[in-house]
């Protein structure tokens, strides 16, 4: 994952680029003709000391490496965000982030 | 590795309490909604994911997105409001397979302003519900999505 | 058409007509150029035709810069930039090839070299570097050479075009050549560069608004989201030949440098902005 946190006005804001090929489960293979299996992340949260600050679930239609933006009250520069996914197939992704 | 007894047994505290924080639900809002991000249909995913179909249309909800796509596969997409207690916010697409597209948990402390890209399988209408103090307001906008003519 | 866009028209068909005849120079070709645009978008600045469509359409534009948060060829610049700086086998490397190590030249490219006659593109010069160095030369139009480019061109941002036609040699023989290509018409569609991204500039081809020439070559190697990759300039001209149905070149052929070098002659004074995303 992509982050970037930046504090301001007593807002941090975050703004996430996921790596993840999001497949819908509905495209086909063009050689073997058979369709492509869905894998796509399910749940992206972020946690800031220690408490949840956004939770985005998502379905297929949400684009192939997801971009997320949102901002919580609070934060401190130099400290650091957690963000984690998971998707269908059970794969998970952490990431730590500073905010800057 | 030195590590004095004390510090050790601070990391096991922090480290078992990170275990039992990842085995126990995030939030209360913490399975995937699976019967309402499957639902075919724009009414069936509202049943499920909120108990109700009843949305307000509100212009409290400020849904920002394209009039014209584009790229159909990530269409940018911006939704917020300045009402309070929001609960959550909701992203349908009316004409995909599954209209349900993203569910946003709004924890209190956190701006309910939330920005992402979504699929658009064709020309449909997204809107926006916002969950709020027991009740769904909503937005809609309709997206036109074209595969291309010359410039493709 | 406004009665004072059909005369601007004309002067500059005229201007161009008769290039032959009356000695237009490069000079008065590039005021008339940019004043065509200028008049028929106004309220845009000249340096925001670097933004391509992006200038003159706001829904395409909010969306392109939403896009951006993160922008879509920032692995390959990283990529790029690190093959630039990866000596070859014999131990010298891209920087003892060009001015200035290879950083901040984007704007001088194309140049005409008056020792060889010909117009020598930033693409072309990058693999003559390889091969005089003992390198297999990278093909032209997207891969490594355009990743190479795209990092070389981020070193020039915000620098100003400037193309010289040198006094010595064919330069201006290879510009008239350029100009000559970009107003033939050509394909199953008959037409010309000109038919689109002058005479039809802002207008829809079915869904596509289509772009101003002015501004087209600050912001290559362009990454397009239908590509889902980088590529050069040479390769956008290949498409915009197969869509009109013409036959296609072949990259760095005469045809498509003196293209490029006219091309970017008339966005002189423009800012570089490469590499960026487009549709």
């Amino acid at each position: 994952m992509k982050v970037k946190a930046k504090f301001k006005n007593d807002i941090t804001s975050v703004r996430v680029l996921a790596k993840h090929p999001m497949e819908t489960g509905r495209r086909v293979n063009k050689e073997t003709g058979e369709k492509i299996p869905a894998k796509y992340i399910q749940e992206l949260t972020c946690e800031y000391d220690g408490k949840v600050v956004f939770v985005a679930q998502f379905g297929t239609s949400v684009s192939q490496n997801p971009y997320l933006a949102f901002a919580f009250e609070g934060g401190k520069k130099g400290e650091s965000i957690q963000l984690r996914w998971n998707d269908n197939t059970g794969d998970i992704e952490k990431t730590d982030a500073t905010i800057k | 590795m030195d590590i004095s007894r004390r510090k050790f047994l601070n990391l096991l505290t922090i480290g078992s309490t990170a275990c039992f924080a990842l085995m126990t639900p995030l939030t209360a809002w913490a399975a995937w909604a699976s019967d309402a991000f499957n639902a075919t249909k724009p009414e069936d995913a509202y049943k499920n994911l909120f108990g109700s179909t009843e949305l307000i249309e509100s212009d409290q909800v400020k849904l920002k997105v394209p009039k014209i796509a584009e790229n159909g596969g990530a269409v940018p997409v911006s939704v917020k409001t300045s009402m309070k207690n929001v609960d959550s916010i909701n992203i349908f697409v009316k004409d995909n397979p599954q209209p349900l597209t993203a569910s946003f948990k709004i924890p209190s402390g956190t701006i309910p302003d939330i920005s992402t890209r979504i699929r658009l399988a064709q020309t449909s209408t997204v809107t926006a519900v916002i969950k709020a103090d027991g009740k769904l307001f909503s937005k809609s906008q309709e997206v036109k999505v074209t595969i291309g003519g010359c410039g493709g | 058409m406004t009665m004072r866009t059909r005369l601007s028209l004309i002067i500059i068909a005229c201007l161009f007509a008769c290039a032959g005849i009356v000695s237009a120079t490069p000079e008065e070709d590039k005021k008339a150029f940019q004043k065509f645009y200028m008049q028929k978008f106004p309220g845009i600045a000249l340096e925001d035709f670097a933004n391509g469509v992006y200038s003159i359409d706001q829904d395409a534009r909010e969306q392109w810069e939403a896009m951006n948060d993160f922008p879509p060829y920032e692995d390959d610049l990283e990529i790029g930039e690190e093959l630039f700086n990866t000596p070859f086998s014999n131990g010298k490397n891209y920087a003892s090839c060009f001015e200035n190590g290879g950083i901040n030249i984007r704007q001088n490219y194309p140049r005409f070299d008056t020792e060889r006659n010909t117009v020598i593109t930033l693409e072309l010069a990058i693999n003559e570097c390889r091969t005089s160095n003992g390198e297999d030369p990278l093909p032209y139009k997207k891969g490594d050479l355009a990743r190479i480019s795209a990092y070389m061109a981020s070193t020039s941002e915000g620098s100003l075009i400037n193309i010289i036609i040198p006094n010595k040699g064919d330069g201006l023989t290879a510009y008239q050549a350029g100009k000559q290509y970009y107003y033939s018409k050509r394909g199953q569609l008959n037409f010309s560069c000109s038919n689109c991204h002058i005479q039809n500039v802002g207008r829809k081809a079915r869904s596509e608004t289509l772009s101003p020439s002015l501004g087209h070559p600050t912001h290559f190697p362009v990454y397009r989201m239908k590509w889902a990759s980088l590529g050069t300039m040479h390769r956008r001209f290949d498409i915009c030949n197969k869509q009109v149905g013409a036959q296609p070149l072949a990259a760095q052929s005469d045809a498509y440098k003196n293209l490029e070098y006219f091309l970017t002659y008339m966005s002189n004074g423009l800012p570089v902005n490469g590499p960026a995303s487009r549709k």
